[in-house]
């Protein structure tokens, strides 16, 4: 674990941490400093900001500083979920698909390119029409779009890892597949595996907050940042903040996570510089 | 051997590199070399002799800088000029022939178009298909008239170290770089790629710098030796008198650590690792690993002195050293009798590969035997099947047809299905350190997994044998805490036979262990192996392709070619009287010290 926190040293690392906090602090516990109750009107519809709505309101007159305070935490914690659960699928599979050295990789690699085929937002929407809108369906959805292509990278990792000496000295001890996947293959594939890691929970975000847009996730009046976009851009002239405001907290939530996915995979990815090829001259 | 007098083509004259931190890479080096003249440059990894010959080009590594010297090349100065200027020498007056020619060779270009762009570069008057077909001819690569429409992946290793020779010499300049060019190359070809060399030196008389950390090779192509290490020059001199005669106990280290097929003995390693830029102590830098070291040693830097007339030496007590410690002494120690049990006994061994609808043969119809105690090499050149059988017996491949019995019963095709104690008694140690071992494990849970797998030893007890295990490989028992980026090539491939020995095992398979250290890493790595046979009784199955390495650790010899056994016996037999015609070539082909460096 020690490792797992070297990338603080790392300057836009800890900028990227510090963001991330932010971001976070705002979501799970700005509701408890809200001055209203985001689902009470306040004054008049898209007025500017003013003493008792600081950022405006939205177009039904409610506050949209309570709102943006209360509405991070569905965005986060849907996005987290739905990427953590594709990780987990993408893992899975990659890694039986290049340990296994077997039928079975073809096999998955194939119904994996048929999954790939299939335009993302189009199978969230079949998927819903099909399974009803929920909670639960969004973060599966979401998921069975990103684990594809996160299998697709973990299989080639592994397929390079495998061959290695250490792999098959566990494979010699005749240690079960499981151990040495687990214990020799696993940690040595996380680098490269987790360097997108950032860039693919930016991506649920901007799924699940399109299908939160289009009115099929998330229902109103739930206060929630993606939709607090959709409901109130039409009326972006009237009140901005009531856009710009939800905006700028998933802007600045992709920056840091991105920040601190690329100063982790660079802090990790200092181990694996083999000794030959280090910058010290030979 | 010098093609004209017209003085020195390469001029080096006190050259200082250091790194942007200040800390010095190479120091004070000085040579020159004479038209026609091959200069080999040899030291272990970190001695700075590539920085030394990359400089040679005009070039430094990123981070790397000049402080001071001169660079001459051709009369003109390469060093600390301007990029343009160096631009117009490379290539012209000086070329470069790298180590890894798959790595250097652009692999969406046609080898004739490569050879192309170095002319179009300097000689565009000359640029034509002609031209091409002469440069690839003078490395007889033009057999084929459609060669140079061929790409870097069709051709063989040894194919494409012609085309980057071919690239370095068809601009004809008076001075070629080359770094380790056969390094990675099997005996064979290594062999035609000198005699390349050796010929292009003499019709062309170019002037050559040959860098490598193989004394028997630099024997062989090269007219004078400088030896580095740390930085400086340690010895500089004629070939015969720095190979015969070394003064430095560093060259004399270096000369007992190489293994020589015609002269089979016990090598020496040298003791401690070879220090790393930065680390550099006081004074003499090799004094802290030296045998003869005393207190003027670690007081200043010695001076370059010259012993006999051209011969110089960086060591204050060179004169009280007597000439004949050079080179060391003693035949091998004789192993103990095998009591004629077989341990190990391969019979009628098939192995395919399968890929697509292709079958391809890798063995075929192998069967030898292991007596227990007994250390039998397999010889080969590489893809003539000697690892794929190192493989099947350890249960990482299964064999097509045939069978292995060990200890008389017969072994499953893979580890999983064979029995504990069959699994731990059979243990594989692999070629190449800086992928033996997890990166994410310490060392000690990486010795740690066997003793808990194989022997189901509590994790207290097995955290108690870890120091032992270290111990027995000489390693200090604090290395059990580090991870292996951390610890060097030699001191890796140790903690990899410490993890094999965990097992307590009867049979060790060494697939090219010391094929990726240098040479007096594997002399110390040989020297454990061969130690621990005698004391443990180790059976040992050792994979190579370096037929010094067999004379000096096996007892007998299997030799392969092309997946079939060509010829078996004891070691002495096969590598005096050769009886099959493939291993008189490889004996032939493989490089050795000239008779007068011993003794």
């Amino acid at each position: 674990m020690r490792s797992l926190f070297r990338f603080l040293r790392i300057r836009s690392g800890a900028v990227g941490l510090a963001i991330v906090l932010l971001v976070v602090a705002v979501a799970f516990f700005g509701r408890y400093i809200a001055p209203h109750d985001p689902n009470a009107p306040v004054g008049v519809p898209l007025a500017g900001p003013s003493s008792t709505a600081h950022l405006g309101t939205d177009f039904l007159g409610r506050d949209v500083l309570s709102r943006l305070l209360y509405g991070g935490r569905s965005v986060i914690g849907l996005a987290l979920a739905a990427t953590v659960l594709a990780y987990a699928l993408g893992l899975a599979i990659g890694l039986i698909a290049g340990y296994s050295r077997s039928k079975i990789d073809p096999i998955l690699m194939r119904t994996i390119d048929v999954m790939l085929a299939f335009p993302p937002l189009l199978f969230l929407l079949v998927l819903i029409t099909g399974a009803g809108t929920g909670v639960g369906i969004l973060i599966i959805g979401v998921a069975a779009i990103q684990a594809p292509s996160i299998s697709r990278i973990v299989r080639t990792a592994t397929l390079e890892v495998s061959v290695r000496g250490y792999v098959e000295a566990a494979v010699a001890r005749g240690e079960r597949a499981f151990a040495v996947v687990v214990r020799e293959v696993l940690p040595n594939i996380l680098a490269p595996v987790l360097v997108d890691a950032g860039l693919r929970f930016t991506y649920s975000i901007l799924i699940i907050a399109s299908v939160n847009y289009l009115g099929l996730g998330l229902q109103p009046p739930a206060s929630d940042w993606a939709l607090m976009i959709s409901e109130n851009r039409e009326y972006i002239s009237l009140n901005i903040w009531a856009v710009l405001a939800p905006a700028a907290m998933i802007a600045l939530l992709t920056i840091g996570v991105n920040l601190m996915g690329d100063a982790i995979a660079r802090s990790l990815g200092r181990s694996y510089v083999p000794r030959t090829t280090r910058s010290v001259p030979a | 051997m010098t093609a004209n007098g017209g003085g020195p083509v390469i001029l080096v004259e006190n050259l200082c590199l250091e790194l942007t931190s200040g800390e010095p890479v190479v120091q004070d080096v000085s040579f020159a070399v004479n038209a026609g003249e091959i200069l080999g440059l040899v030291g272990e990894s970190g001695s700075g002799k590539t920085t030394t010959a990359l400089a040679l080009l005009g070039y430094t590594r990123p981070g790397v800088s000049l402080r001071g010297g001169s660079v001459e090349v051709g009369g003109e100065a390469i060093m600390g000029v301007g990029a343009r200027a160096v631009r117009s020498l490379r290539g012209r007056v000086v070329s470069y022939v790298p180590q890894d020619p798959g790595g250097a060779l652009n692999p969406s270009l046609r080898v004739g178009e490569a050879i192309m762009d170095v002319l179009r570069a300097h000689r565009s008057e000359s640029a034509s298909q002609d031209s091409v077909h002469t440069a690839l001819e003078r490395v007889e690569l033009a057999g084929d008239p459609r060669f140079g429409r061929r790409y870097p992946h069709q051709l063989s290793g040894g194919q494409q170290q012609r085309v980057t020779i071919a690239m370095a010499c068809v601009c004809g300049p008076p001075v070629a770089v080359l770094d380790e060019p056969t390094t990675g190359l099997d005996v064979l070809t290594q062999d035609r790629i000198l005699t390349e060399l050796t010929r292009l030196r003499s019709e062309e008389g170019m002037a050559m710098v040959y860098v490598s950390h193989d004394l028997a090779v630099v024997a062989r192509m090269a007219d004078r030796i400088v030896v580095m290490y740390a930085g400086r020059v340690v010895e500089h001199g004629p070939v015969d008198e720095v190979i015969g005669r070394p003064r430095h106990p560093y060259t004399r280290a270096l000369v007992g650590a190489i293994p020589d097929v015609r002269r089979p003995r016990a090598l020496q390693g040298i003791p401690g690792v070879a220090v790393g830029v930065g680390e550099w102590p006081p004074g003499c830098a090799f004094a802290p690993r030296c045998g003869f070291s005393d207190d003027r040693c670690t007081a200043d830097v010695p001076p370059l002195e010259e012993a006999v007339p051209g011969h110089a030496v960086r060591c204050v007590r060179w004169n009280e050293l007597e000439l004949s410690e050079a080179g060391p002494q003693g035949a091998r120690a004789a192993m103990p009798a095998g009591d004629g049990t077989p341990l190990l006994e391969v019979d009628g061994l098939e192995v395919e590969y399968r890929t697509g609808r292709t079958r391809n043969t890798a063995v075929r119809g192998v069967s030898f035997a292991i007596e227990a105690g007994r250390c039998v090499a397999l010889v080969g050149e590489s893809g003539s099947g000697k690892t794929t059988i190192g493989r099947c017996v350890a249960g990482l491949h299964a064999p097509t047809a045939g069978r292995i019995l060990f200890d008389g019963h017969e072994l499953a095709g893979s580890a999983r299905a064979r029995a504990l104690h069959q699994r731990r008694r059979i243990q594989i140690v692999f070629q190449n350190p800086f992928e033996s071992l997890n990166p994410r494990h310490r060392v000690g849970a990486s010795i740690e997994r066997p003793l808990r797998v194989l022997r189901r030893l509590s994790r207290a007890d097995a955290e108690r044998e870890v120091g032992m295990l270290l111990e027995r490989v000489r390693l200090p028992a604090r290395v059990a805490n580090r991870f292996p980026v951390e610890l060097s090539g030699g001191e890796r491939q140790r903690v990899a036979i410490a993890r094999a020995l965990a097992a307590q095992p009867d049979l060790l398979i060494c697939d090219e262990v010391t094929s990726a250290l240098d040479v007096s890493v594997q002399a110390a790595v040989l020297e454990l192996l061969a130690e621990l046979q005698r004391d443990l009784r180790l059976s040992m199955l050792f994979i190579t392709h370096n037929l010094g390495v067999v004379a000096c650790i096996s007892d007998s010899v299997l030799v392969m070619d092309r997946g079939s056994l060509c010829e078996a016996g004891a070691v002495g037999d096969v590598l005096s009287t050769p009886s099959d015609d493939y291993t008189r070539r490889l004996l032939g082909a493989a490089p050795s010290l000239p008779d007068r460096a011993v003794g």
